[in-house]
C-alpha cells in the first residue's frame, strides 16, 4: 500500500518542524528518512501515525488518510514509536496482544483469532519462550522485538517506525532491522522509518529522503542520496561511502581531527 | 529464522478461551475469592450486633431468600425484622458504596495512568461537601419532609464540580490533555472547599452536622439508601466492566492507543462519566469515605496483576467485602456507640497496604 505527501506541515509552538514536504512512496518498498537531530523527522513519522495536527495533505492507499476514520487506519498502518510507553507489570503476550485492538469491538476482547495472530507472530520473532514474562525484566533488544511484536500483530500493509534502534547495540540494531527487511519480503509491507545511523541507514533503505529543518533536501536511492557532499553539509562530518553492488551504501566516518 | 513451533502445547495454554494460561488460572481463583469474601463479608455484617446472631442461621435465612430453596432458619419474628430491616440494608450499602469506590478509583488510576489518582480527583468530594453543607446549612432537613435533602444536595454537588472540570479543561470543542484535566480538577476542588469553608465557618453552630457528614457513615433507615445508590450503581458496574479493555489500551498512552485505533480523549471522557456518577451517588448516601478508592485497586494489582479485566472485576468485589467488613468493626468496636467508617479503612487499610507493599518490595 502506497503512502504520499502533499505540502504537509508541522507548527509546533509556533516553530515550523516541517515545512511543505512532498514525497511519495511506492507500495513494498522501504523509505528511511534521515536527517540531523532537530530536522522534523518524528513530526514527519507522526503525520503518518494520526497524532500531530498538519496541513497538506496525506495519502494512505488511494485516499486521503483525513477522510479515514482512526480504527480503519490503524488497520492500514502500525506505528512502532521511539519511545514506547510500556505498562507497568504487562506480560509479552498481553503486550502483543493489544495489536489486534483495531481489529475488536467496541469492548476490546480479544477474540480466538486475535489470540492465534499473536502467539504466530511471537513465534515468528521467537519470542514464543518470552510469552509469559514481564516486560520490565526482559533485555533493551528483547524488548524492542516485543514492540516490533505488536506492530505486527496489528497487521498492517504499512510499517512506520521512528528509530526503531535508538537504544540497541550494533548487533541487536542489525538484528531488529534485518528482521523488519525479512518481514518486508515476506508480507509485502511498506516500510517508512527514520533511522539516525547514516551506516545502517544505507544498508537497508531502498529509498532515502533527507530532512534538515524541515525540509527535504534530496531523495533517491540510497547511492544517489548517501553522497560525501550531502553527510558534509548537512552533518558536518567527513565520510567516504561505497556504493555496493546491491544498491546499498557502506558510510565510513571520519574524525574531524587527526591526533 | 522462520519457525514453525507455533507447538500445540503452548499454543493451547494461551488459547483456551480467556483462560488458560497459569497467569489466567490464577485470575480464575481470584474471582472465586472475591465472590467468597463479598459472600462471607455479608453474613457477618448481618450477624454481628446487639443482639447476637448465630451465623449458621444467618447463612440459612439468607439462603431461604434465594428461588427455589426454602430452609428454616428457625429465627424469631424479632430476629427476622433485625436482620431483614435493620442489618441487611445497612450490609448492602456497604457492599455497594466499597464497590462502587474501588471500582471507580480502579477506573480513574487507568484513565489517569497515575497510581495517586482517585475517586475524589476531579472534585467530587469538594464539590459533595459543598451540597452538603449548604443542606445541612439552610435545615433543608426541616423543609423538606418527605425526604433527606442532603443525599441530593452532596450528588449534584459532586456531579457539578465534576463537569465543571470537564467543562473548564475542554476549549474549542477539542478536550483536554489528561494533565488539563487534572488541574482543572484541582481548581475546581479548592475553589469548592473555598466556599464550603466560608459557610461552614460562617454557621458555626452545625460545625459539628457537617463534620460528621464528611467523616463518612453508613447509616440507613431501611432500605431507602440502597434504593436510591441502586440504579446509579448498575450504571457505574455495568460501565465499568464493559471498559476493562479500552482501559488495558489506554495504559500505552493517549499517542499510541489512537495508532490502535482508539480515540483516548472521548473513551476517556466516557470512562470518567460512568465513574464520576458512581462514587458521587455513593459519596451522596456515605460521606467521605476515604482510602478504598485508592488502596483496594492497588492492592488487587499487586496480588492478581495489573490487566484491567482482573483489576476492575476484584475491585469491585474487594472493594465492597472490605467496606462491609470495616462496617462491622466500626460499629462493634465502641458498641453502642459508631466510630465514623473512614476512621476505620485507613485505621485497617493502611498497615494492610504496606504489608502488601513490603511483600512485594521483598519479592
Amino acid at each position: 500500500m502506497a503512502v504520499a505527501w502533499s505540502n504537509v506541515s508541522v507548527v509546533l509552538g509556533g516553530r515550523t518542524v516541517l515545512d511543505g514536504f512532498d514525497l511519495s512512496v511506492a507500495g513494498g518498498s522501504w523509505l528511511v528518512v534521515i536527517g540531523p537531530n532537530g530536522a522534523g523527522k518524528t513530526s514527519l513519522m507522526r503525520t503518518l501515525a494520526g497524532t500531530v495536527a498538519h496541513t497538506g495533505t496525506i495519502r494512505i492507499g488511494s485516499e486521503d488518510a483525513g477522510g479515514i476514520p482512526g480504527r480503519e487506519r490503524a488497520r492500514r498502518l502500525a506505528v512502532v514509536p521511539q519511545h514506547p510507553v510500556i505498562p507497568p507489570g504487562i506480560d509479552v503476550f498481553d503486550y502483543a496482544l493489544l495489536g489486534r485492538s483495531p481489529h475488536q469491538g467496541l469492548r476490546f476482547s480479544p477474540s480466538e483469532r486475535d489470540r492465534r495472530q499473536t502467539l504466530e507472530v511471537l513465534h515468528r520473532l521467537e519470542l514464543g519462550d518470552f510469552m509469559d514474562r514481564n516486560l520490565d525484566t526482559l533485555s533493551g533488544g528483547e524488548r524492542q522485538r516485543v514492540v516490533v511484536a505488536r506492530a505486527l500483530v496489528q497487521d498492517t500493509p504499512i510499517l512506520v517506525l521512528d528509530e526503531p534502534t535508538s537504544f540497541l547495540d550494533l548487533g541487536h540494531q542489525l538484528e531488529v532491522l534485518e528482521l523488519i527487511a525479512e518481514l518486508r519480503t515476506e508480507r509485502s509491507l511498506t516500510v517508512v522509518s527514520t533511522l539516525h545511523d547514516l551506516a545502517v541507514a544505507g544498508q537497508f533503505a531502498d529509498r532515502m529522503a533527507v530532512l534538515d529543518h524541515g525540509r527535504l533536501i534530496a531523495h533517491g536511492s540510497p547511492a544517489e542520496v548517501l553522497t560525501p557532499e550531502m553527510i558534509s553539509n548537512h552533518w558536518g562530518v567527513h565520510a567516504h561511502t561505497d556504493v555496493d553492488e546491491d544498491g546499498s551504501v557502506t558510510v565510513t566516518v571520519r574524525r574531524r581531527q587527526q591526533a | 529464522m522462520m519457525s514453525s513451533s507455533t507447538g500445540a502445547g503452548v499454543t493451547g495454554d494461551r488459547l483456551a478461551g480467556s483462560t488458560g494460561s497459569g497467569r489466567s488460572r490464577l485470575g480464575g481463583r481470584w474471582l472465586s475469592a472475591g465472590i467468597a469474601s463479598v459472600l462471607i463479608a455479608a453474613v457477618i455484617g448481618v450477624a454481628t450486633g446487639p443482639v447476637p446472631i448465630p451465623i449458621w442461621q444467618v447463612v440459612l435465612e439468607l439462603l431461604d431468600r434465594l428461588p427455589l430453596i426454602d430452609v428454616d432458619s428457625s429465627l424469631s419474628p424479632a430476629d427476622r425484622a433485625i436482620v431483614w430491616d435493620l442489618r441487611a440494608p445497612r450490609v448492602v450499602l456497604g457492599l455497594l458504596v466499597g464497590a462502587l469506590l474501588a471500582g471507580s478509583g480502579a477506573a480513574y488510576q487507568g484513565v489517569f495512568r497515575n497510581p495517586l489518582a482517585d475517586p475524589y480527583l476531579l472534585g467530587i468530594a469538594a464539590g459533595a461537601g459543598l451540597g452538603a453543607t449548604i443542606a445541612i446549612v439552610a435545615r433543608l432537613r426541616d423543609a423538606v419532609g418527605f425526604m433527606d435533602p442532603v443525599p441530593l444536595a452532596a450528588f449534584l454537588g459532586a456531579l457539578l464540580a465534576v463537569a465543571a472540570a470537564g467543562t473548564l479543561s475542554t476549549r474549542r470543542g477539542s478536550t483536554g490533555s489528561s494533565a488539563t484535566l487534572i488541574l482543572a480538577g484541582v481548581a475546581v476542588a479548592n475553589f469548592f472547599t473555598a466556599i464550603q469553608t466560608f459557610i461552614q465557618q460562617q454557621n458555626s453552630e452545625t460545625l459539628q452536622q457537617v463534620f460528621a457528614w464528611i467523616l463518612g457513615r453508613l447509616s440507613t433507615a431501611g432500605w431507602g439508601e440502597v434504593r436510591l445508590l441502586a440504579p446509579y450503581a448498575v450504571i457505574c458496574v455495568v460501565g465499568l466492566l464493559l471498559s476493562v479493555g479500552a482501559l488495558d489500551v489506554l495504559a500505552v498512552g493517549e499517542e499510541e492507543a489512537t495508532t490502535l485505533g482508539l480515540k483516548p480523549r472521548t473513551i476517556r471522557r466516557l470512562i470518567l462519566l460512568v465513574a464520576s456518577l458512581g462514587a458521587a451517588a455513593a459519596v451522596a448516601v456515605s460521606g467521605l469515605i476515604g482510602f478504598v478508592g485508592l488502596v483496594v485497586p492497588h492492592a488487587v494489582r499487586m496480588l492478581a496483576g495489573s490487566s484491567h479485566r482482573r483489576v476492575v472485576p476484584l475491585s469491585l468485589l474487594f472493594g465492597a467485602s472490605f467496606l462491609a467488613l470495616a462496617d462491622v468493626v466500626a460499629r462493634t468496636v465502641r458498641a453502642p456507640a459508631e466510630l465514623p467508617i473512614g476512621v476505620i479503612t485507613a485505621f485497617i487499610g493502611a498497615p494492610f497496604f504496606l504489608l502488601i507493599l513490603r511483600r512485594q518490595t521483598l519479592s
